[in-house]
This record gives structure tokens, C-alpha cells and sequence, in this order.
């Protein structure tokens, strides 16, 4: 009883704490708005403004109509440029594609003699160069085949209907923005108690705290209570007001079970927190340590790219990680409409291992007080 | 130089504030020259602000400062006469690096005044020698005691020989022996340099005796002026001490009176504290040695000595804060235990820095502490307004504590400290920093304390006057106890009138002894005839760019670099962990994807179809699906991201030519990963067409009217690891460099040790680039090596000129450096620098450089950032280098976008970087 009062007395305290220190409300407020905002609306995963360039050494009427079926927003203005021009063009990077069209192409067409056209692609453009190339290459096709058969084509001997589940225009905003809510829960939880917890020691209070009568368990409890309970706020806020609200992504399951998850996620990301602190010996060593532990685990949990496309050994290691886990169940019960009887066993996951590192953070956490030098 | 006999420093209606807080208030002085002036009166009142101004560290707000005869505001002047100036800033060794030797520290001085190798040297072996630190040469500064620092910061400030000589509280906080070797040395100085002025801020009453020429300040404003007698006079007062009370306005002396100590009633029964051979070690470092002592019930009991020689250590270990490395201690006849928080309860504590929470008003620590303590629910109130009536905190109930004045704040943590009405208080240095009126004013809430109610008060403090006033003291020195005794006793013991000659008596005494052992304080030796004549030799150091000054910052920062291992880890295998990283997690191929068939035909036909996704590389195939909420199901949980059915019937409609219609479900979840998989599905499904074609009618099908080919250039295998790992190099090259450069010029700022910047000759620029060679050395060093990981690790060789590779690097981590330096002038506290960078980086770096965008397409806002951040050019150099086999020529405009970074930056970075404090 008395250990639940200290607890919940000492969290109020932190409380307090973080209500004064302008810099990490701020960070809290970018993170949980602008943040998710800009990643959701300025990075796109689809095609936008491909810049192409159009060589036309025939210049028919199908090489002019090739050259107007390119529009925008997925590609910009078409350039028309000579032969000669590509290899430079594309060396300085100012073209992400370039189609040839050989003179004498219209009229191979209607002659039914199957001519080539080039279509050159960068393929240092990641993002851009596979799918441009489906577009494109779908672009040229319809536009040649309506140009040889204007009435449309016979229908082919076995059709494919590809439908997509969940998201079904691919809108990728849907897509980024809870990623980033996700990954923001990760680093604001860490920095917010290690920071905590070494604000305590700059200021000396730590000391102050550990000649009551309060046990050094008590003292980690009550910053991940209430630095839990403020990223957790900051979630339901964020999920509400800013996905749902200002970028209408529609969450597809239970906000409670999510919420509920990353409750149990924050166990592992505080103890984190509790952890880089105990290793740090001042905020910027502890501002280094968390970039070089957030970064990786943010990356490599599946937010970002696919978890099946990473080497063997690295998935197996990242299993060995919450992260992973919260992310797979974010992504379930946000996107896909998981509910508890499919989601359980990441929740236990995330329970259990969060739970051991807890107590190893708890331990090293009295170890460094006990070494604690003035 | 004419005016420089008149005065050493003039000043005319000087004022200055910081925020709504006054320091000065139109203050006016004309301070004598070649001779020891002394400012004196508590904290906070505007002496360190005066010295500051005075010294050129300051930017004058109003009114105009003189100094060495010439307006310390016009910038040329204070150019001229910085050489000649030596300032050393409040705080112990806040002018030295705690990292680097006692040496390094004076070279590092020797070279920002332009010294030569020899002349550094002798000078430097005469200064170590004459002030007793020879011994300790290759010492860190930061595991100096308070004297060897003060000492050590005074040898830097006379490297040069200055003709100003301003010390902000030197002593404060160093034992009496090392005082009085302090200013021995000075008087030593002075009497080789008579032309030198002396300014000097001090707390001690006694030590402003000695001084030619008082200023007494109080509240912004001066009290008087005058020669110490002039001063005593003007109050008529027998003591300085009581002369500054005297000379104090009403309001503030009101309720002052001297303090009377009843004498103690003796309580019978065990003592309190008994202490037995009390040892700790840090690591080869003993700070408390075999300490023992026993007070009594309801006893005063002081501890003094220096800051550094165990007093904290001593009452940690009481408080069960830290663990004994040997001996044993008992509080009310238990024996201490870092575990037993019942002991706790009974005992107060007040640590030396003021250790409540800013963040909370008087009366919420009140209740925290109350309710920590589990006072009764009902009491509390009751108890926080005795306290907050006895100890005068009534008219700040509400406001928060870090605004309070320095004796309230220690009123406050008194009050906190006793709430649970403890049996024994154990305060560290309570009263440093406060004035003498609230310093009283807290003693006698002691002497109620422990008169009254008996508490038992084990206190520790460096004023004699109030070790005086203690019953019994022990006197500390080096983790061990010299002497214990009423302080009667130890001066009669001694023989001596004070009890300051007392503590001498006794440290000379142990620093004799431990003289073969080399550890303690030598005593002060002559300064060799050198050092005069080295007054005629002095080096007037060149106006304008000086390498040397530039060299010595490099040097300096790749020292401190070296010996922070955490910033050294991160330095040199950060970029490179982070490579790994991005390079495997990172990746736009998308392979190994999950599919189960929901297969409700079960025909040879539909067999064959599905054959063709079996043999994709691209496909995992896992158990089949046996009905449609099994596969809802199977796509929810993520078990698998593609799911086919094939409707019944299938193989008798493909038979019969009636085009039945295959359904591929796909996650959407990821768009980027959902769009390939379609990509995929289609390509097979078109093959599966071909092939059909193909054995029914022997032909190749009639698809299309023309082929597309498509050539993916560069990067045949379209593989992203070799489009990542440039694209790497370069996001590598910005993030990390840029940090570590923010961090390491911020970290001046808040250690404090930027006062250097402002007070010796070194420009701007030379601390600029200074600082930042080290940073692009290794910058150089990991692309070096991210470039080695590039080839070995990832396998992606680089096909074009290697010399244009590097040559881009050293021009990219020139800029993003610089990049580091533009941003440290913004920010004040290392967590913002290093969060500011990071973000302002990581956001251009990664959105609008090219990496998910080429820059070619973007457009508004991010084509502009893209074009005016250096990573954009980079990239291209390192893409083209790496896949495009690209060289010098055909990169040149990229090469001189990225070199046009390097001088912007630079001057940016100097206007924005202030060579004075505000």
C-alpha cells in the first residue's frame, strides 16, 4: 500500500517535472503532430512527378500521341531530347526515365512486324524505378493497342482479378502515418525517462531522493508510469485527432486493443529509457546511445520495409526485440482489423520479453545507484 | 597609453540585466591601479556581472566600461589590450579542461597566447614549479582538489603576463592552507610585476582585510568604497563582516542580531553517530581514509575542510547513500545500512547543491516530501504551515523554487529536511553562496533545532566563523580527519588566536608528512628570476589569423575526444553500425513473400497455374487455404500478405474458352510491398498466358503490337543494395559528423569554458575551423571506412574514379560539419543540439536529397530544400561514382555546388557565434 502511494506520489512529481521542461513537450507535440503529418503527406511511396524524357526519331502520329499519354501528378512534363542527349541526361541524374521510339515505328506497328521500343530506366532511383517501369510499360501498351484496334482488344483465355485487402486505392498516407505514430511511440518513451532520470542526477535530486525512505524500485516505477502515461495520452490523442480526424485514415480495429497493446509495449521502452541513462554519463552521451539503439530498432522492426526481405540471421535476431512484435500487432489490428484471439501471441511476446528486460533495467538501475558518485 | 596610470578600470552608469533580473543598476566606479581591489558581498549581487564586463567576456548593455585605457565596447581596443588581460571565471577550474592534463591545460593556454615551443616550456616548468604543481603535471585537472585547481587556473591566467589580473572568487571552497599559498603566490607576482592590477571577487570577509581597495556591494548596486579601514569606519564597526551587515539598507538587516549559542544540555544514552574507520576507495582513488568519530545526542558537529577532501563523501556513506569500502558507522546504536529505510526516517538530509525540485512551488515540495514520509493524512497541513511560518517562507508559499533567492532556497530545504521531525539532521555546506544577515538567520534555526528540541546536527561547511559556532569540529584534509575538538580547544591545542591559523597549524603539519608520498600540496617555492625577464621577452601575439591559436583548439578537442569513449565509440564505428543497419534493413526488394492458394477447382488445369507462383523466387508458398475466413483470417494476422483462389470449375471453363477469373488477394497494409507483389503476380500470370498459347497453338501469343524493353541502367539486376549503400555513404557523412560538431562547440557553452573564447585572443574563426579539422579527420576516417564496408561487406565495388569519390567526401563532411557549427550557434544546451541536428538533418537528408525522390521531381518547398542542402549533391557524386562509373568531369558541377557550402557556412557560422557573453 504504502509502495503504491510512493509510486504514485513520486509519478504526480515527474508529472510536474515534464510540465516544466519546454524541450521535450515540444518534441512530444512534434512528434505526435507534425511529425506523422509531414512523413504521411510529403513522402510518397507511389510515383509523382517521374521526370521522363521522350527521344522521337519517328515522329508519327503514334510517336506524337506516345509522347501526350504521359501525365501528371505521376509524371511530369515529358522533355523531348536527341539520342545523344540520354547518356548525359541520365548520368547527372536529370531523368529518371527515357523511351526511344526508332523511326519507322508507326508504320512497323501497322505492319504487323512487332518493332522494339526502349524505354530506359535509372536504376539508382529506388523507389521510383520498378514501379515507373510497370507504368510506363502499361502506358505504351494501351496506347499502341488502341491505336492498331481502336475498339479494345479480345478478352484474354484466363482472367486475373488482383484486389487489395485493407487499403484498397494503396493510399500510402494510410500506410506512414501510423508508422511514424508507431516509431515515435518507440523513441519519445525512451528519451522521455532516460531524461527523466538524468535530469534527477544533474540536478542532484536523485540523491535527494535515495536518503527517504523509498526503495530504488519505487523510484524507476514511478517515471515509467508516468512517462508511460503520457506517451499513451499522446497516442490516443494522436490517433484520434490526427490520423483519423486531419489525414482520414480509417482504422480498421479496436482502439482500445491497440492502446491496450502499447501499454504493455511501454514496459519494454521505458525500461530502455531507464537503461541507456544507466550507461550514460551525461545527456549527450545518453542523446548518442538512444540514436544508436532507436535508430537500428526502429528501422529493422518492419515500420519501414519489409521484415521478410532482411537476412536470415537479422530476423531472427529482431524477434528477440519488442519492437517487432508491437509493430506486427500495430499493423494488424490498425490496418487488417485483428482482433485479440489473432493478436495474442504478440502481446504475450511483447509481455514476456519486455517483462525480463524490466527487471534487468530494474537491477542495473540499482546497481548504478549504489556506485553512485557525486 | 596614458590613461592606464589614472585608473585600472573606469566605470559610468553602468547597468545590465538578464531577462527582468537587475545585475548592475547604473553603477559608476573608478577602481586605483597597481594595486588589489576587492568586490565584495554575497552571491548574486552583480560582482561576477562587474568582472565580466570589465574583462571584455561580457557585452556591454548601457553605460561605458574603461579598461587598460581604452572602451572595452569598441572591438579594436578590446583586440589590443585581450593580450594583457587575464580573466579567471567563477567556479572552480571553470576556465580549465577536465579532461586534459595539468600540462596540456597551460600548453593549451601557452599556444592560444602565441607562444613558441621553448618559450611555452619554460614557462610553463617555472609556473609549475614556483606554484607547487610539478608533481602533478600529468594529472588530469578534473581529479585535482579545489586548491590545485584554483592554483592551476590562476598559472593559465599568468601565462602571459598579464597587466589585468581579474579573479572571480578564487578561493571560495579552498582549504585556508591553500588560500594562504594562493595569495602568497600572488604577492609574489605582484611584487615582480608592481605595474599589475589585481580585481578580485570574494566572499571571505577575512581574506578583503588584506585588500588595497574595497567595493562593497550590495543588490546591484555599490555600498561603498574605500580601503578596508575606511570602510570599518565609515560603519563604525570593529570587523568587515559587521561593516558590510552595518552597511546594508534597513529592510535587509532588520531582525538582525548577533547570535547567541545557549549552551548544550547534555542527553544521557548512546550517541547518535558512531563512526569506525570509515574508508572508500574509487577505484585507486581513496577519497575517505579510515575516518571515525562519535557525537552525541542533541550535539552541533562540524566537519570543514576543502571542497574534494571527504566531507561528502563521509556523510553519503552515513546516509547509506554509498557503501563503505571498509570500516563501520552506527546511527542510534544500529549499524547503517544502504537498505534499511527505517533508519531513514529518522534522519534529515540537506545535500550541498540545492537538490529540490525546481519544477514545484515552496508549498508542493512541502507536500511531497510530507507525503513521502507517510505523515498522517490529516497532519500534513497542520505541519507544512508550521514550517512554512517558522522558517519565514510565508511570502513564497507559491512560487516556484528555482526563483527563489539563494537564502530562502536554503531556508526551504532545511524545511524539507526536518518535515518528518527527524532525531538528526545531516546538512553538506548549507550555507555556501549565502549572505552573512540569511546566513545567521539560518543558523539560528540550528541553534533552535538542536537546543530546543534536541536534534542532533552534524553539519559540514568551509567558513571559520561558522565551523566557530559548532561544539565540536573535525578538521579534514586529503579522506582523513586531522584533528577533533571543541574549537577552543583546537586553537589553544595549537597555540594559535584563530581557529583558521589552527587548521593550518594542522594541514602544514599533514602536508609535511605526506610529502615523500607526493600527494598532498608542496609548498610554495620562489618563481625563478626567469619569469621576470620573460617579462621584457613577452610575445605580443599578431593580430589577425594565427594557425597556431587554430592548432592548439585542434589539438585540444581531439584530446578531450579521445578520452570520452561513448562520443569516441560513436565518432568512429556510429557511421558504420548505422551503415550496416540501413544497408540490410533498408531494402526495396521485396522477395520471400507469404501466399497460400485457396484452390476450390483441384484440377490438373489448376494445378498447372499454380505451379508457376511455386517456382517464383519471389514466393514462399504455406499451407492451403480451405474456405473464405480462413483466408480472412490467415491475411489479418500478417501469416500471409498473398492469398489465390482459383474458383470451381476452373479447369472445365479454361477447356471450354469461357475466360474464368482467378482472384489474387493482397495485403494493402505496406502500398509499396502490395504494389510490387501486383507487379509480380501480373508478370507470372503473363507467362502463364504465354505458355498456355504456347502448347495450344505452338505460337508465341499476340499480345501486344510492339515489345517494350526495358533497360534498367546502372543496376542491371535491379538489386537496391547498390543504389542503398551510395545513398548510405552519403546520409552517413551528414548525420553523424554534423552532431558531433554541434556537440563539441555546445559543450563550451554550457561547461562554461567558452569564457576562453571570449577573453583571449583567439577569433572566432580560428575557434571555428579550430575546432572543426578534427571533426572532418574523421569524418574522412569513417567514409574510409564505410566505403571499405561498401566494398567487402556489401559487395559494390566502385566503378568509377575513386580519387573523385574522396575528393567529394572531404568537400561533403567540410559542409555538413560546417552544417554542425551553423546549428551549435543556435542552441544553448548540448540535448538541443544534438536533437536539433538530428532532426534537421535527418528530415532534408532522407525526404529532399534524392534517396526517396530523385531531385529531378521534386517540386515547391522540398525542390528548394533539396537544392540548398549539400546531401543532394553528394549523393550524386557517390551514386555516380559508385554504380555510374562517373568521374571528375562529369561531376564537376556538383563538386563546385558542394565546395560553395564550405565558405557560406563558414561566415554564417562566425556572424552568428558571439565573441562576448550577453
Amino acid at each position: 500500500m504504502r509502495r503504491l502511494e510512493n509510486i504514485y506520489r513520486l509519478g504526480v512529481k515527474e508529472l510536474f517535472s515534464l510540465r516544466r521542461d519546454a524541450v521535450l513537450l515540444a518534441l512530444v507535440v512534434w512528434a505526435f503532430s507534425f511529425s506523422i503529418y509531414t512523413a504521411a503527406t510529403g513522402m510518397s511511396h507511389d510515383l509523382r512527378n517521374g521526370s521522363i524524357a521522350i527521344v522521337d526519331e519517328d515522329r508519327s502520329q503514334l510517336s506524337a500521341r506516345i509522347g501526350q499519354a504521359f501525365l501528371p501528378p505521376y509524371f511530369s512534363e515529358p522533355a523531348r531530347i536527341s539520342f545523344n542527349e540520354i547518356d548525359p541526361a541520365m548520368d547527372s541524374g536529370r531523368f529518371t526515365f527515357a523511351v526511344v521510339i526508332p523511326s519507322g515505328f508507326e508504320a512497323d506497328v501497322l505492319a504487323g512486324r512487332k518493332p522494339a521500343i526502349q524505354v530506359n530506366i535509372d536504376a539508382t532511383a529506388m523507389m521510383q524505378a520498378g514501379i515507373g517501369d510497370g507504368y510506363i510499360s502499361r502506358i505504351l501498351n494501351q496506347e499502341i493497342g488502341d491505336f492498331v484496334a481502336p475498339g479494345g482488344r479480345s478478352e484474354p483465355v484466363v482472367e486475373l482479378e488482383a484486389r487489395y485487402a485493407f487499403n484498397p486505392n494503396l493510399t500510402s498516407s494510410w500506410f506512414t502515418s501510423v508508422m511514424e505514430m508507431i516509431n515515435n511511440v518507440t523513441m519519445l518513451s525512451i528519451v522521455l525517462t532516460g531524461a527523466a532520470l538524468i535530469r534527477e542526477r544533474e540536478h542532484g535530486t536523485i540523491e535527494h531522493l535515495l536518503v527517504m525512505p523509498l526503495t530504488p524500485f519505487e523510484i524507476m516505477m514511478a517515471k515509467v508510469w508516468a512517462n508511460g502515461f503520457v506517451i499513451l495520452v499522446a497516442v490516443s490523442l494522436s490517433l484520434w485527432l490526427v490520423v483519423e480526424t486531419l489525414l482520414q485514415v480509417p482504422v480498421a480495429g479496436s482502439r482500445s486493443l491497440f492502446i491496450l497493446g502499447t501499454a504493455l509495449y511501454l514496459f519494454f521502452a521505458t525500461a530502455l529509457g531507464i537503461f541507456l541513462a544507466t550507461i550514460a554519463r551525461s545527456m549527450p552521451q545518453f542523446g548518442l546511445l538512444f540514436m544508436m539503439v532507436a535508430l537500428p530498432m526502429n528501422l529493422l522492426s518492419g515500420g519501414e520495409t519489409p521484415v521478410e526481405s532482411q537476412p536470415q540471421v537479422l530476423q531472427t535476431i529482431m524477434q528477440a526485440v519488442p519492437s517487432t512484435h508491437f509493430v506486427s500487432f500495430a499493423q494488424a489490428i490498425l490496418f487488417r482489423g485483428a482482433g485479440i484471439e489473432i493478436v495474442w501471441p504478440q502481446f504475450a511476446l511483447v509481455t514476456i520479453i519486455g517483462g525480463l528486460f524490466f527487471a534487468f533495467a530494474a537491477a542495473r538501475f540499482r546497481k548504478s545507484i549504489a556506485i553512485l558518485r557525486s | 597609453m596614458t590613461g592606464e596610470s589614472a585608473f585600472a578600470a573606469r566605470l559610468e552608469a553602468v547597468s545590465h540585466g538578464y531577462g527582468r533580473t537587475v545585475a548592475l543598476d547604473t553603477v559608476s566606479l573608478e577602481l586605483p591601479p597597481g594595486c588589489m581591489v576587492g568586490f565584495i558581498g554575497p552571491d548574486g549581487v552583480g560582482k561576477s556581472t562587474l568582472l565580466g564586463l570589465i574583462a571584455g567576456a561580457r557585452k556591454i548593455q548601457t553605460g561605458r566600461v574603461e579598461a587598460l585605457g581604452g572602451d572595452m565596447a569598441g572591438g579594436r581596443h578590446r583586440r589590443a589590450v585581450q593580450p594583457r588581460i587575464a580573466y579567471m571565471p567563477q567556479g572552480l577550474g571553470k576556465n580549465l579542461y577536465m579532461d586534459l592534463t595539468v600540462f596540456e591545460n597551460l600548453e593549451f593556454f601557452g599556444r592560444l597566447f602565441g607562444q613558441g615551443r621553448q618559450e611555452r616550456q619554460r614557462r610553463i616548468a617555472d609556473l609549475l614549479r614556483s606554484t607547487g604543481l610539478d608533481p602533478f603535471h600529468d594529472r588530469r585537472a578534473g581529479k585535482l582538489s579545489g586548491g590545485m585547481k584554483q592554483k592551476l587556473g590562476l598559472c593559465c591566467a599568468l601565462i602571459h603576463d598579464p597587466d589585468l589580473l581579474i579573479l572571480d572568487e578564487p578561493t571560495t571552497g579552498v582549504d585556508p592552507l591553500s588560500r594562504r599559498q594562493f595569495w602568497e603566490l600572488i604577492e609574489r607576482i605582484r611584487g615582480q610585476r608592481p605595474g599589475m592590477s589585481v580585481l578580485i571577487a570574494t566572499a571571505y570577509m577575512d581574506e578583503a582585510e588584506r585588500f588595497d581597495f574595497l567595493v562593497a556591494m550590495n543588490g546591484g548596486a555599490v555600498l561603498a568604497t574605500g580601503s578596508p579601514a575606511e570602510i570599518k569606519s565609515q560603519a563604525g564597526a570593529a570587523t568587515l563582516e559587521d561593516a558590510f551587515i552595518g552597511l546594508l539598507p534597513v529592510e535587509q538587516r532588520r531582525g538582525h542580531r548577533r547570535l547567541e549559542i545557549p549552551p548544550r544540555r547534555i542527553h544521557d544514552g548512546e550517541p547518535a553517530i558512531v563512526a569506525e574507520g570509515l574508508t572508500r576507495r574509487f577505484g585507486k582513488f581513496t577519497a575517505v581514509d579510515h575516518v571515525s568519530f562519535r557525537i552525541e545526542r542533541g550535539e552541533i558537529f562540524g566537519f570543514l575542510g576543502s571542497n574534494g577532501c571527504g566531507k561528502t563523501t563521509t556523510m553519503k556513506m552515513l546516509t547509506g547513500l554509498l557503501p563503505a569500502s571498509e570500516g563501520e558507522a552506527w546511527l542510534f546504536g544500529e549499524r547503517t545500512n544502504s537498505h534499511d529505510l527505517e533508519t531513514r526516517k529518522r534522519v534529515g538530509y540537506m545535500s550541498q547543491s540545492f537538490s529540490l525540485y525546481a519544477e514545484l512551488t515552496v508549498r508542493q515540495n512541502l507536500d511531497l516530501h510530507a507525503r513521502l514520509f507517510h505523515l498522517p493524512r490529516g497532519d500534513i497541513p497542520g505541519r507544512i504551515g508550521d514550517l512554512i511560518a517558522g522558517f519565514g517562507l510565508g511570502d513564497y508559499a507559491d512560487a516556484l523554487t528555482d526563483r527563489l533567492p539563494l537564502g530562502v532556497r536554503q531556508r526551504l530545504s532545511l524545511a524539507v529536511a526536518v518535515i518528518h521531525e527527524p532525531e538528526m539532521l545531516i546538512l553538506d555546506e548549507p550555507t555556501s553562496g549565502v549572505d552573512p544577515v540569511a546566513r545567521d538567520g539560518f543558523w539560528r534555526l540550528l541553534i533552535d533545532l538542536s537546543r530546543n528540541q534536541g536534534v542532533t546536527i552534524f553539519i559540514s561547511t568551509h567558513f571559520m566563523n561558522e565551523a566557530a559556532r559548532c561544539d565540536r569540529i573535525s578538521l579534514m584534509h586529503a579522506g582523513r580527519v586531522l584533528a577533533s575538538d571543541t574549537p577552543a580547544a583546537l586553537t589553544r591545542k595549537r597555540g594559535t588566536d584563530t581557529l583558521e591559523e589552527a587548521f593550518i597549524a594542522y594541514l602544514e603539519e599533514a602536508t609535511r608528512e605526506a610529502q615523500s608520498e607526493s600527494t598532498g600540496d608542496l609548498p610554495v617555492v620562489a618563481p625563478s628570476k626567469t619569469s621576470v625577464e620573460a617579462g621584457a621577452t613577452r610575445t605580443r601575439p599578431a593580430q589577425g589569423f594565427g594557425s597556431r591559436r587554430l592548432l592548439a583548439y585542434s589539438l585540444r578537442e581531439t584530446k578531450e575526444l579521445l578520452r570520452d569513449p561513448i562520443r569516441l565509440a560513436v565518432a568512429f564505428f556510429g557511421s558504420a553500425i548505422l551503415m550496416v543497419v540501413f544497408g540490410y534493413g533498408i531494402t526495396f526488394d521485396v522477395e520471400d513473400l507469404a501466399y497460400a492458394v485457396l484452390d476450390r477447382d483441384r484440377t490438373p488445369e489448376s494445378r498447372t497455374y499454380l505451379e508457376g507462383l511455386a517456382g517464383s523466387r519471389y514466393f514462399l508458398e504455406r499451407p492451403p487455404i480451405q474456405n473464405h475466413s480462413e483466408m480472412d483470417r490467415r491475411l489479418r494476422s500478417g501469416d500471409i500478405t498473398l492469398a489465390i483462389e482459383i474458383p470451381p470449375g476452373f479447369g472445365k471453363d479454361l477447356v471450354r474458352g469461357r475466360s474464368p477469373e482467378i482472384a489474387a488477394w493482397i495485403d494493402g497494409a505496406m502500398p509499396f510491398r502490395a504494389e510490387t507483389i501486383r507487379g509480380y503476380v501480373e508478370g507470372l500470370h503473363l507467362g502463364y498466358l504465354t505458355e498456355l498459347s504456347r502448347r495450344a497453338t505452338g505460337a508465341e501469343p499476340e499480345l501486344s503490337p510492339a515489345e517494350i524493353e526495358s533497360r534498367y541502367r546502372y543496376n542491371q539486376d535491379f538489386k537496391s543494395i547498390f543504389a542503398m549503400v551510395p545513398t548510405n555513404i552519403a546520409l552517413m557523412l551528414v548525420f553523424i559528423p554534423s552532431i558531433l560538431m554541434a556537440l563539441g562547440i555546445v559543450r563550451e557553452k554550457e561547461l562554461g569554458s567558452i569564457t576562453n573564447l571570449y577573453v583571449t585572443p583567439v577569433t572566432r574563426l580560428e575557434f571555428l575551423l579550430g575546432k572543426q579539422l578534427p571533426y572532418i579527420a574523421i569524418g574522412m576516417m569513417n567514409f574510409l571506412l564505410l566505403v571499405a564496408l561498401a566494398i567487402f561487406l556489401f559487395g559494390v565495388p566502385v566503378k568509377g574514379s575513386f580519387l573523385a569519390l574522396s575528393l567529394g567526401a572531404l568537400l561533403y563532411v567540410s559542409a555538413t560539419t560546417g552544417l554542425g557549427l551553423l546549428i551549435s550557434s543556435f542552441t544553448q544546451t548540448q540535448l538541443a543540439a544534438l536533437f536539433g541536428t538530428a532532426i534537421a538533418t535527418m528530415v532534408p537528408a532522407t525526404l529532399f536529397s534524392g534517396m526517396m525522390q530523385p531531385v529531378s521531381s521534386l517540386e515547391g518547398g522540398a525542390a528548394v530544400i533539396g537544392r540548398l542542402f549539400p546531401t543532394s549533391y553528394f549523393m550524386k557524386i557517390s551514386i555516380g561514382t559508385f554504380t555510374k562509373a562517373l568521374d571528375l568531369a562529369d561531376l564537376a558541377t556538383d563538386f563546385l555546388a558542394l565546395a560553395a557550402f564550405i565558405p557560406v557556412l563558414t561566415i554564417l557560422s562566425v556572424l552568428f557565434l558571439r565573441k562576448q557573453e550577453r
